[in-house]
């Protein structure tokens, strides 16, 4: 039978796939990808909380990740709006080659 | 709910999932690292299923799968000049001994961690998740349900300035 | 009979004034005339409900109306600050006097300082001096006392830099600013060593305290110290009164209200206030007495041969205020504040009377004067009746109560007696020197007004250089170039009767000059002034002694003979007996040396070259070589460091999660699960 700790178990592996491939990724496609693992990963942990959690009202969970699903779509719109951008600018959008800031 | 067919399904998605994941880090084409990334969402969205979110795995479908999915391509298309290779930075192995430690330490927490569960995890405590989230975005989350509207709003406008032509010649 | 005054009445005198700036500095400017009427109206208000405050202590005998405590400060269990309004009989005096010689100032300088270009901010200036020196008589904590004995400090060097395109007035404002200061050091320094010691702010209950015996001894005496340090300063005490003096740069009117009238006598109210606890430490009154008796002596000699009017005005005021300081360090109490009250009065006569003599001269140095006694006979009447009365002839205001001094230095110490009765001889033989010069003989030409002032004043205090004759014979030149408009040109032909808005508070204010002394004939005042004090502190016994009183009627009247027969008559030379005591003669003129001392020894060695020198290296070797040191030790760790910053996030996403890594592994290990 499942219980909270294998969805939790499944959550933490997915957040880790997710945060090596939004490091190591070199273009910034590859490193958004990464963060929307991680996002999976973190509304993956909310259903099962809500699932299996004791609490005043089981439903909040699932209202939560709606939240995450929504400021995550916002969120990849302004990104690979930026990456055009970028690429307008400096015809790449590979971050080891996007590194102005610096000393 | 709780029947044999479900616990199988469960790891049957979870492995999908996380395999299709570690395929977006491993294949050399970023087209395919889409794919990949879109079977995986889908992966999550069954799992949302088997935790009786079924509301959630249609968004996740529609959204992550769909939306979020065409947009990446369609970034990757609109940079014909970058590399396409999914090529790794330089250190990525620290990297990955750090997201190791991460992963590590998150699993550490969870099975160690005394989590005030229901009684009896058997049954789902959901009937119908659609209605329900629609009652508690309009009733308690109104004024979050109000403002995300508000960021959706401004999020494509920003979108939309940023890539507008005419971009070019200021920068040029 | 009225009612009791009501709270809210007591703080309308109090916030009248401040109304008063309040609408002045919101006055639109093309209505900047206007300022006059409204600082007159809101004060002369403060003025009728001051009457009434009085009306209500007398029928209370002086004893404190009560009204409800505020809380104003509170620091948690640390710090706890109440202020209430206090009115007994000694406000009620004080509240009287200010109210009523303001009014008749703002009057005046309606006429006075007509046409100058900072006319409304004379005005809130004024109106801020006001509201601060009745906020310092009306509170009844200690604290508060101190928060308006600084504003007053503050509204004061306002008004003596009020020409402060003037580097005389500029210098003497930063002066007096600086030299009330080393006072209220001594002052702050006594409240918190009070407040260590007894707990509390609130004079009423440090009062009690001090006579019931609960603080030591050594205590009281250097806070009472420390209080008398504050009011020689501010009261303008040896050694810290050459502020005084200078102080005259401001407009005559500033000088009759702040450095005669009232504000100088806040010194003497604070102690009088203390007085209760000053009777405990024995030392403290015999120092303030001393004290008091060398400033009355000394200030009146240098009076003596002072040319510039005002000057001779302001050692008078000095001398007196040190008389005042006498009569309160021989305990006598009743008598201080009555001379406080009528001096008050007759003092800001002599200097309004001044400034009219200067509004018709253009000048303050007596030698330019004479003859004024035709052209200006209001002036010279009013001015002769403050004269007499300062002088201490019977029966105006001023006879009465240095009668009550001289009478209670007589009983208690005998050597101040006589300090106070040689410098009631001087005081008459200099005011009535002035008054001969100025009155009296042929006109010696006033001087030109000042040309080209920056700023339309009217009051031009011509350097005191200036040559006899040469008075500007031209009428529309001078009058262009003294922007007076209310002056008619033949007015500049010669001297004038100065006009009536000024002319009406002389003669307004001669009244109290002649009449104020008769305000204790039924103990009136002495009973709203003994009635202030608490349960058990004692007074001398004011009493009338006739051959005090003749004693000190004969004295003055020498000293008129006197300056009758040098300055008038001419029986005897002043050139003649300036060159007999030359040495005197110069130490005089040269204020005993004292600012030289000051400004070369103590500014310029002690606190330039010593304290600043040593001050400078400290700076330099230790504070700079601090700072620089952090500085480079910053630049080097940071030249290592910043190659951490290498412009690639997923360089800082890593070490971001690994740190994160790192305190989860801490916490766990610190505290398991």
């Amino acid at each position: 039978m499942i219980s909270l700790e294998h969805v939790l178990v499944v959550g933490a592996l997915l957040f880790s796939i997710g945060l090596f491939i939004a490091l190591s990724r070199r273009n910034a496609v590859g490193v958004l990808m990464g963060i929307e693992l991680m996002l999976n990963s973190v509304n993956l942990n909310l259903i099962g909380f809500a699932r299996f959690v004791e609490a005043p009202r089981p439903i909040d969970g699932q209202v939560f990740a709606v939240f995450v699903i929504t400021v995550a779509a916002a969120e990849a719109a302004v990104a690979l709006a930026l990456a055009v951008a970028v690429y307008r600018l400096r015809q790449t959008i590979d971050v080891d080659r996007l590194n102005l800031l610096k000393w | 709910m709780e029947q044999p067919a479900v616990i199988v399904a469960f790891y049957v998605l979870a492995g999908l999932t996380l395999l299709s994941a570690l395929m977006v880090a491993m294949v050399r084409d970023l087209i395919h690292a889409v794919l990949f990334l879109i079977l995986s969402f889908i992966g999550v969205a069954g799992l949302y299923v088997t935790l009786s979110a079924d509301f959630v795995a249609v968004v996740q479908v529609l959204i992550y799968a769909g939306a979020i999915s065409v947009l990446m391509l369609f970034a990757i298309l609109l940079t014909p000049r970058s590399s396409r290779d999914n090529s790794s930075v330089s250190y990525s192995a620290p990297i990955s001994v750090v997201a190791g430690l991460i992963g590590a330490t998150i699993v550490y927490v969870a099975l160690n961690t005394e989590w005030a569960k229901t009684a009896d995890s058997s049954d789902s405590p959901f009937e119908n998740t659609a209605a329900e989230i629609g009652k508690a975005l309009l009733d308690p989350y109104v004024l979050p349900f109000e403002v995300a509207s508000v960021l959706l709003v401004i999020a494509m406008i920003g979108a939309i300035i940023l890539v507008r032509p005419g971009n070019e010649e200021d920068a040029s | 009979m009225l009612d009791t005054i009501p709270e809210n009445a007591v703080w309308a005198i109090f916030f009248l004034p401040l109304a008063s700036l309040l609408v002045i500095l919101f006055l639109p400017r093309s209505q900047a005339t206007a300022a006059g009427v409204v600082a007159a109206l809101c004060i002369g208000a403060a003025f009728v409900l001051s009457l009434w405050a009085l009306d209500s202590s007398l029928q209370a005998d002086g004893h404190p109306l009560s009204f409800s405590s505020h809380e104003w400060l509170n620091v948690g269990d640390v710090l706890e600050v109440n202020v209430a309004l206090n009115v007994d009989g000694l406000t009620a005096v004080m509240l009287v006097v200010v109210t009523s010689v303001s009014f008749l100032v703002q009057i005046y300088s309606m006429g006075y300082m007509k046409g100058d270009g900072g006319y409304w901010r004379y005005f809130a200036y004024m109106s801020l001096f006001t509201a601060s020196m009745l906020g310092l008589i009306l509170f009844n904590s200690i604290l508060m006392v101190y928060v308006f004995w600084e504003m007053v400090g503050l509204s004061s060097y306002l008004l003596i830099g009020f020409w402060f395109h003037r580097p005389a007035a500029a210098a003497a404002a930063k002066k007096a600013f600086l030299v009330t200061r080393f006072g209220d050091l001594g002052f702050l320094m006594a409240i918190l060593l009070i407040y260590v010691h007894a707990g509390t702010f609130d004079i009423a209950a440090i009062q009690d305290l001090a006579i019931a015996g609960a603080i030591g001894q050594t205590v009281l005496t250097w806070f009472a110290l420390g209080v008398f340090a504050g009011a020689a300063g501010k009261s303008a005490q040896v050694p810290l009164h050459v502020w005084l003096p200078d102080a005259m740069e401001g407009p005559t009117p500033v000088s009759a209200l702040i450095h005669a009238a009232t504000m100088v006598a806040a010194g003497v109210y604070l102690v009088a206030r203390m007085f209760p606890v000053f009777q405990v430490s024995p030392d403290a009154m015999s120092f303030a007495g001393a004290i008091g008796g060398l400033t009355a002596l000394s200030a009146a000699m240098i009076g003596v041969v002072m040319v510039d009017i005002k000057r001779v005005l302001a050692y008078s005021t000095i001398s007196q205020l040190g008389y005042m300081m006498l009569a309160l360090g021989i305990g006598a109490y009743v008598a201080a504040i009555f001379h406080l009250f009528t001096h008050a009065f007759f003092k800001a006569l002599l200097f309004l009377g001044s400034g009219s003599i200067n509004h018709a001269t253009n000048t303050f140095d007596m030698r330019l004067m004479g003859g004024l006694r035709k052209t200006m006979p209001i002036t010279f009447i009013t001015f002769v009746i403050g004269s007499l009365s300062l002088a201490g002839f019977f029966p105006l205001a001023g006879f009465w109560s240095k009668d009550e001094i001289l009478s209670d230095a007589w009983a208690h110490e005998r050597y101040l007696f006589y300090i106070a009765l040689i410098t009631a001889g001087l005081t008459a033989f200099y005011m009535f020197r002035a008054i001969f010069l100025t009155f009296f003989g042929e006109y010696r030409g006033g001087a030109e007004p000042e040309t080209g002032a920056v700023v339309a004043t009217l009051s031009n205090q011509a350097p005191v250089s200036t040559e006899p004759g040469g008075f500007e014979p031209d009428p529309v030149q001078a009058h262009a170039a003294a922007g007076a408009p209310h002056t008619a040109p033949e007015a500049h032909h010669g001297p004038h009767e100065s006009p009536w808005l000024m002319v009406l508070p002389l003669i307004l204010l001669s009244f109290p000059a002649i009449l104020a002394g008769f305000a204790n004939y039924n103990h009136d005042i002495e009973h709203l002034l003994v009635g202030a004090l608490p349960e058990g502190a004692e007074v001398a016994e004011p009493t009338f002694r006739m051959g005090v009183a003749i004693a000190a009627t004969i004295v003055p009247a020498v000293g008129v003979i006197l300056a009758w027969a040098i300055y008038h008559a001419k029986v005897i030379s002043a050139e003649s007996l300036a060159r007999l005591f030359r040495p005197v003669h110069s130490l005089l003129e040269n204020k005993y040396y004292l600012d030289v001392l000051y400004e070369r020894v103590v500014a310029g060695f002690l606190f330039h070259k010593a304290l600043g020198g040593a001050l400078a290296t400290f700076e330099r070797y230790i504070v700079d070589g601090a700072v620089n040191g952090a500085a480079t030790s910053v630049r080097q760790t940071a030249s290592v460091l910043r190659y951490l910053q290498s412009g690639q996030f997923q360089t800082y996403g890593a070490l971001a999660f690994s740190s994160l890594v790192f305190t989860t592994v801490l916490v766990l290990v610190l505290s398991p699960l």
